[in-house]
């Protein structure tokens, strides 16, 4: 399971038949194994990494640290859940250390995600401070280099 | 002035490599889908570039001893003891190479008097015939065959054995075919070599890529450590082809005569490169083991499309080759290379590269992604459908 699930993770449009293949099993074992992934949410979503700037998209991601103060019962998780509802909240970690939560934010522009933070999330009731760091180049996303200039340097016949 | 009269007899008789030519053919075409490359598609893992980049800025830019750097033959030989229960004496018993090819011209020209004659199962890599004639030898090739899925048996061992039978030099894991011997076979060519009393030279460099089982190392079988000289390397497993790193591991009489030879023409293998090979050691067994990983699927689509196109081909479990058998085409392996490559644009390796028996065969590396892999069968399998 760990490894069809690692194939996917690196590329979701195997299809079924090579998996299959690539992993030495029946179709339909794999086919049961995927929807049965699906089912149980290990497989989250199948989703594209998007280069968004070489789109010509212009976008402002900003990353956010947050302190809380805890709450009797929930912990962080109630003031985590109101966080990570509103839709411009891309990802939401809990951390150690010097804040408590990581908040991803994505806008059109920098007013936008500004608005967000000032409006929106500093004042839910519980948090006591934000820092906002507003990110300046995406180099490596999902463990994919965005411009790897490495290619094949190999020539093209050899013993 | 015929300067051609003037080369060296020996060096006149040798003809070219069969894949040179292959290259000059290649070399300016555009949209070819390689299959026909001997190294890894993947680059040397980043850790161990980056260990050579900070040996740089320390200043590691000297000789180093003959026998290579210590710390790398230490390695070398913990490596050997883990992996095989084998052991060798890294100050006496191990030697740092240019590559496997150097140890291999290098443990050829130790033992090898005019006239002897070694033993090489074929198909097989393209330098170990030459090799053997540069010094001074005369190599007997075995014939394998893919019904018995190229492995080489004492049977046919027996058969060309001499009075002047020096040496035995096999290379399993095998390149072209991806062949290997399991250990019951190896065993058996063990007895034949003391039978015989050779000297066995084991050439190692595709050991870790196995995909059915462990590999068996020549020398840890019993008595064989004795009359081994192992060779492996760093290029293949650890994707470092072109840091040109092997070694060799034999008992201190070999390494001895080996060293003498390697110090007044190599003086030492570059020792950026060394000091990689470390890195590569102490902390490449977990990119290694995903670069296996990764090959084994690979393996496995090439041998479905390989069944699919209609191709006899059987299964490989070792190195990154796959073997298919062209006969039914009626093309020889040449002119299927050559045909395939005008008409498909895909580049492989016609199989009379790697021996005589290897004609009627074709070396396809699956060292390529897998979107390369399955689009050159695709194209592959067109092509062929012309000719069934």
């Amino acid at each position: 399971m760990i490894e069809l699930l690692e194939l996917l993770e690196k590329d979701p449009t195997l299809t079924v038949e090579q998996l299959a293949v690539m992993l030495g099993k029946p179709q339909a074992e794999i086919a049961a194994e995927i929807k049965r992934l699906e089912t149980e949410k290990i497989i989250v979503k199948f989703q594209a990494v998007v280069n968004w700037e070489k789109a010509g998209v212009d976008r402002v991601t900003a990353i956010i640290d947050v302190k809380i103060t805890p709450q009797r019962e929930v912990g962080f998780d109630a003031i985590a859940e109101r966080i990570y509802r509103f839709p411009e909240v891309r990802s939401l970690y809990l951390m150690s250390g010097a804040f408590d939560l990581m908040v991803m934010v994505e806008g059109k522009n920098l007013k936008e995600v500004s608005r967000f933070v000032s409006t929106k999330l500093s004042t839910i009731e519980g948090v006591v401070s934000t820092t906002t760091h507003f990110m300046l180049k995406m180099y490596k996303e999902s463990g994919v280099i965005l411009d790897d200039k490495e290619d094949d340097r190999r020539l093209v016949v050899s013993p | 002035m015929n300067w051609s009269e003037r080369i060296s007899p020996t060096v006149n008789a040798i003809p070219p490599s069969g894949i040179r030519r292959f290259f000059d053919i290649v070399a300016d075409m555009k949209g070819v889908i390689s299959l026909g490359v001997g190294e890894p598609d993947f680059v040397t893992p980043w850790h161990i570039r980056e260990s050579c980049v900070y040996g740089l800025q320390q200043g590691y830019t000297a000789y180093t001893s003959n026998h290579g750097l210590l710390e790398l033959r230490q390695e070398i030989a913990q490596r050997f003891q883990h992996e095989y229960g084998v052991t060798y004496d890294p100050r006496s018993e191990a030697l740092i190479t240019v590559g496997v090819s150097e140890a291999l011209d290098l443990a050829l020209r130790a033992i090898l008097n005019p006239g002897d004659e070694v033993l090489i199962p074929e198909p097989c890599y393209v330098s170990y015939t030459a090799c053997v004639l540069l010094a001074g030898g005369t190599p007997v090739t075995v014939p394998t065959t893919m019904d018995n899925e190229f492995r080489v048996t004492t049977a046919q061992l027996e058969a060309l054995v001499t009075p002047r039978t020096k040496a035995l030099l096999i290379g399993y894991p095998n390149n072209p075919t991806g062949a290997i011997m399991p250990k019951d076979e190896l065993e058996a060519v063990a007895a034949f070599a003391e039978k015989h009393d050779l000297i066995v030279i084991s050439d190692e460099i595709y050991g870790d890529l196995t995909y059915s089982g462990k590999h068996t190392c020549f020398s840890s079988l019993p008595g064989m450590r004795e009359r081994t000289i192992l060779l492996n390397g760093f290029s293949k497993a650890y994707a470092m082809t072109g840091w040109r790193i092997g070694y060799a591991l034999a008992n201190p009489v070999f390494i001895a005569a080996m060293t003498k030879i390697h110090q007044y023409t190599m003086l030492c293998a570059p020792i950026t490169a060394q000091v990689a090979a470390i890195e590569a050691l102490k902390n490449g067994q977990c990119n290694m083991q995903k670069m296996v990983d990764e090959y084994n699927r690979r393996r496995r689509i090439m041998v479905d499309g390989f069944n699919k196109i209609g191709l006899k081909c059987f299964e490989p479990k070792g190195a990154f080759y796959i073997f298919p058998s062209i006969k039914e085409t009626g093309l020889t392996s040449l002119q299927f290379a050559e045909e395939l490559l005008t008409q498909e644009k895909v580049a492989l390796v016609p199989g009379d590269a790697f021996g005589a028996s290897g004609e009627g065969f074709v070396r396809c590396s699956y060292a390529s992604s897998t979107a390369n892999l399955t689009e050159a069968l695709e194209r592959i399998g067109r092509f062929v459908k012309r000719y069934l």
